[in-house]
This record gives structure tokens, sequence and C-alpha cells, in this order.
């Protein structure tokens, strides 16, 4: 055998694990679901599926619970991103200062990185208690309806949730933007004549504005992908009030047995992640490196 | 009246004095270099005066106005930095025009006043270029006009060629002098370059860790520094200094190098006797010694190499004690053989003597 020849052979012999988890894990399941989406899941188990095509897809995407799944993500995405980012913003502004013990502030802000999303919904979850809940006090609701079961604010507080639980990783980026701005350009700032306010405007928010896109795009993929604090705070409920795509999907599957419906939103929501994606790489390129 | 005066200004970071008790006066229209090796403070001190830095002792005074709890904002200085720290979103126009809008100039004055700033630099055709897009001469040149915008009532300047090459660096230098000319403006230049504070400055201030040695003009700290470490800083090659000890023998003093005893100089004997001093450096910059095949009153030294540069030459010599000396000569004259024993002598005018202990010049 020629020397390239096994070279090649050693090449793929090393990827090969790697492949077959990824083959198993990923490639398999992601075909299938196209498959599944073709066919339209029979009412009972055990009997044959039936080959649809994309008949399937009209009428899911078409359908009055999936457009309210997405008005529903999409007002999830429009709570959580910017309000998450302004508020990181200004957490890392805050700890971006050389103060004794300003460590402190700084492991403090970025530690719902290390919490989980289970661990904190159950916080949350208790300080909601309609019965016992400290927020629930502090709203003056003690003894009503609990805010989750309230079609009007379950969605505004599983938001809140969210933020907080997102808020760690916001303001690491955040923070991670600022010390990239080199010091100088506050300093020739300063001296050119501008306040605290106008050095903000003309040299921290520009200089940023990679970061505040990045998290943009990567906090709007999360929020899409949402499902730990639904499950365990409201279930996609009062009456869908926060029936996101993925926990439709889940529905779909573990409640309704309808693998096929769930496969066409799943590919939906595949859809829309991939364009966010594309935006974030093409955007990246263009704009993060302000070479000097 | 736009001169800066510095009255016992010190800057301590946590234990470490970075500038001790510094008393400077920059004159109204003047250029003034701060030199000195990099650690040496006069960053700082520049820093100091623009209002980035809190100086920990003393007064800063800009015009009559004490500026030590003024904002760097209101302290109507432009600074030019090392990096030029132009801000890389903005394009040429509006980094000329920040500081204008930043002081709220009115909008036609400010574009009359960029344009102005922009031909004065030659930048007019590159106005509405990033700085990305520039040059690093270009780059420094609207560093610059960003300074020269506003007419600010000094100029202070951090090392603002270091990072150009040679060429553009020499050709910028003498941008700078007619720049400053022209504007008649007051500058304070920080540079570790002793070409540059030569060539532009009217006056130098040295410092070396934390602590100004000498200010004075040009030619004035090149012919008679302060110190050794003055002495040694300024010029290139630096000075020779040798370090010998008085002898007072019964035909006056004289200066014993090894097993050399040299009659010391009689316009320094005065001085020499009166301090006392028993070790004394005597330095001699190496276009005022002289190779010569012997003579009396002259140091035995053998010649370790010849440097060709095309316009002189330099002759490294070893003194008896291992001791390394240069000499400085004419490309023209002939340049002695290796290996060879000479001797070299000095014109006694042109002898610089220190205390052989504090390193202070006596003569």
């Amino acid at each position: 055998m020629s020397r390239r020849g096994r070279d090649a052979l050693l090449g793929y012999a090393l990827v090969l694990p790697s492949l077959l988890i990824f083959g198993v894990f990923v490639f398999y399941p992601f075909g299938r679901n196209f498959w599944l989406a073709l066919h339209r899941t029979p009412p009972f188990p055990g009997l044959p599926s039936k080959y649809v095509g994309l008949h399937q897809f009209g009428d899911v995407l078409g359908s009055e619970e999936f457009l309210k799944s997405l008005r529903v993500t999409l007002l999830f995405v429009l709570y959580t991103v910017p309000t998450g980012i302004v508020l990181g913003l200004l957490l890392a502004v805050l700890a971006h200062r050389e103060l004794k013990g300003i460590g402190v502030y700084r492991t403090v802000f970025s530690s719902t990185v290390a919490t989980s999303v289970a661990a904190s919904s159950v916080i949350f979850f208790t300080l909601l208690n309609p019965q016992v809940g400290l927020f629930t006090y502090w709203l003056g609701r003690s003894g009503s309806l609990s805010v989750l079961q309230d079609p009007k604010t379950a969605l505004i507080f599983v938001s809140i949730t969210t933020i907080w639980q997102n808020l760690g990783l916001s303001f690491i980026l955040m923070s991670a933007g600022l010390q990239s701005v080199p010091d100088d350009l506050y300093e020739a700032a300063e001296v050119d004549g501008a306040g605290a306010r106008a050095r903000f405007r003309h040299v921290t928010l520009p200089m940023l504005s990679p970061a505040l896109f990045f998290a943009a795009v990567v906090g709007s993929i999360m929020a899409f992908q949402a499902f730990g604090q639904i499950d365990l705070l409201t279930e996609g409920g009062p009456n869908g009030a926060t029936n996101v795509l993925v926990y439709s999907i889940y529905r779909d599957v573990f409640t309704s047995g309808n693998d096929g419906v769930a496969a066409v939103k799943a590919i939906a929501l595949f859809v829309i992640v991939l364009v966010l994606t594309l935006v974030q790489l093409r955007f990246a390129e263009k704009r993060v490196s302000y070479a000097r | 009246m736009s001169g800066i005066t510095l009255t016992g200004v010190g800057k301590t970071f946590d234990q470490t004095v970075a500038v001790a008790d510094l008393d400077l006066a920059v004159e109204d229209h003047e250029l003034l270099v701060l030199l000195g090796p990099s650690g040496c403070g006069k960053s700082t001190v520049l820093r100091m005066i623009a209002g980035l830095e809190q100086p920990t002792a003393g007064e800063i005074r800009i015009g009559d106005r004490v500026v030590n709890d003024v904002e760097p904002k209101d302290r109507d200085l432009a600074m030019v930095f090392q990096s030029y720290a132009l801000y890389p979103h903005m394009t040429v126009r509006a980094n000329i025009e920040f500081p204008l809008r930043a002081r709220k100039v009115p909008k036609e004055r400010r574009a009359e006043q960029v344009q102005e700033a922009a031909e004065m630099l030659g930048l007019t055709e590159y106005l509405d270029r990033k700085p990305a897009q520039l040059s690093g001469g270009q780059r420094q040149r609207v560093a610059l006009a960003r300074a020269v915008v506003r007419r600010p009532l000094a100029f202070l300047m951090d090392e603002p060629l270091s990072n150009l090459d040679a060429k553009l660096r020499a050709a910028t230098r003498v941008e700078l002098v007619d720049l400053q000319r022209r504007l008649e403006a007051t500058v304070v230049y920080v540079t570790h370059d002793q070409v540059e504070a030569m060539t532009m400055g009217h006056r130098i201030a040295i410092m070396d860790r934390g602590v100004l040695q000498q200010v004075g003009s040009p030619q004035d700290v090149y012919d008679r520094p302060a110190n050794l470490f003055v002495a040694r800083f300024i010029g290139t090659p630096p000075m020779n200094t040798i370090r010998g000890t008085v002898e007072r023998g019964d035909g006056g003093l004289g200066i014993r190098f090894d097993a050399v005893l040299l009659p010391i100089p009689i316009e320094v004997v005065a001085a020499v006797d009166a301090s006392g001093l028993t070790e004394l450096v005597v330095g001699v910059r190496p276009e005022h010694l002289a190779v010569v095949a012997d003579g009396t009153g002259a140091l035995p030294a053998t010649v370790e190499l010849v440097e060709h540069l095309g316009h002189e030459q330099h002759v490294v010599c070893r003194l008896p004690d291992g001791q390394l000396v240069t000499v400085r000569q004419g490309s023209h004259r002939p340049a002695p053989p290796a290996r060879s024993s000479v001797r070299l002598v000095a014109a006694a005018e042109h002898l610089h003597c220190f205390d052989g202990a504090t390193g202070e010049r006596v003569a």
C-alpha cells in the first residue's frame, strides 16, 4: 500500500469512534426526524405510519396551535434577551473597576452560570408559591391565584426566572467585552473632553457592539431552545400561555404520541436556529474585529 | 500663559515610588522633552499632568491654575498616545472631530476646524477612512490632528514616534518640530530615544528611577552632564568613564588608574582638592579621546577592534584593568591595527570629573 493510502487509512481509523458517536446520537436521529416528518403517525400504536409527503408540513405549520406556540416563543425571546443583555452590561460596567474585593462581586455576578436550570427553577417555584412564596407576598398576591397559573403573568415570570438564570453568562460576555477595550481609548476620550456618559456612548458601546451582537444571537438561540424552566414551573400552561416550541414538541411526543407533528415542529425550530447561526457567523466576520 | 509648573510632585504606587519630589517648570511655547530609560517615571509625570494619574504629593499648575483636583477633561490639554488610541469605529473625520464634539463646539465651526487640522497634517484625502485602513504613519498623523484641532493650552506626547519605522520616524520628527513652531505650542514630550530628545527639545529633563537628574538645553546636558547617569545616558557611543583614586603628592594632585598616575587637570584641581574626595570617576567622550603612538600623561591600552561606520570609526580599546573604552575618530584617520599597543590622550578641558561615591559632577 502506498504511503498516502496508509496515512488515509489511519486517518479514517482515528475519526471512526467520533463518527460512530455522532452517527448514533446526531446524524441518525436528524435523518430519522425528516422521515417522521414525511409520515403521518397512526392514531393507535402498532398500525403502519402512512407516507404523506410535505402534506403534514402545511397542516402543522398552518395550525392555530403551532402559530400560538411560535408567538409565545417569540415573546419569550423578546422578554428575556434584551433585558438579560442590559442587566449583564450594567453589572459588568459596575464590576469593571479596580476596587478591593471586586473579585467577590464578579464571582457573585457570574455565579448563575454554575447553577443548574432545575435548581434555579425550583428556587423560583418556591419563591412564587401562592401560599408560602416570598415573591408572592411582596407582590401582594398571597392566597390568590399563583402568578404562574395566571395566563396574563405566567410567561413574564418564567421570563424573569430565565433572565436570572442567564444573567451570569450575559455578565461574563459583557465583562470580557469590556476588558478587550484598550484603556488608552478611555484615557484619550477623557483628555479629549468626554464625560463619563459620553465615554460610555462613544467608546464603550461601539467597542462592545461585537459582544452585544454575539450575546443577542446566542441568547436568542438559548431562548428558542428553553425547556427545563418551563417544564418545572408551568408545564407549558396555563392554557398554553408558556407553551414554547420546544415544550410543544415535547408534549406532542410524550403526551399526544404524535411523532410526525413533533418532527415537523422540530424542523421548523431547526430552521430558525440555523438562520440565527448563519446571521451570527456572517456578521461576526464582518463586525467583530476592529483591527487597529 | 500656558506654562506648566510641577512643585514637589510625587507619585507612589502601593510601596513603589514612581516619581519622587519633582520640581519642573515647562515654559510657555516650549518643547520640553522628558527623557529616561523605561520605568524611570517619565510617563507617570506626563499622565499626572494630563490628570490620568493623581499625584500623591505636590502641586501641578497649568498656567495660573492648580489642577490637582481638576478632571482631565477640564484641563484643556491634548494628548498623543504611543498607541495613538484612535477610535477604531470612527472615521478619520470623526476621530479628529471628537474633541470638538465632546466640548459641544457648534457644527459649522467643527467642520471648519477639522478641515484645517486635516490640511495641516495632509489628511484631507483620508477623512472618510477608518483607522484600520491607514498606514502607521497616517494613523500617527490622525492622532496629531486630533490633538491640534482644538488648539489646547498644551500638548502632551507619550512616545508618539516609537511605533514608526526608522525612516518615517526621522521625517516625522522634523514635521513635529515644524508643527510645534507654527502653533507656538507648549509641548511636553516623553521619549526614551536620546536622538529625539536632542534634536527636538528646547530643553531636556532627564529622569532615572523616578528622580529628575538634570534639566537643560540639549547642548548643555551633553557638555556638562550633572552626574554619571546623565553622562552615560546621553551620547552614542556613550561617554567613557574610568574610576581612579586621588593621590596627593608633593607636586599637587594626581589620579591613579592601576599602574598609571596621571596629573589632575589644572582646571579641576581646586574643586577636587576642596571636596576632599579620594575616589574619582573621570569621563571623556569618545570624540575627545585620541589614539597616539606614545606620549606622557596618556593611558596605555590595547586595540581590540575597529568599527568602520563610513563617516567615522570607533576604535575599541582595552585598558590594563580590562575595561573597554571607545575612541571616535574620522574615517580618514589610519585605523590602528588590532592587538597593537597604543596610548590614549584627551585634552584637559574635555575631561568630566565625578564623585566616585555619589556620581555627582565635581567639575
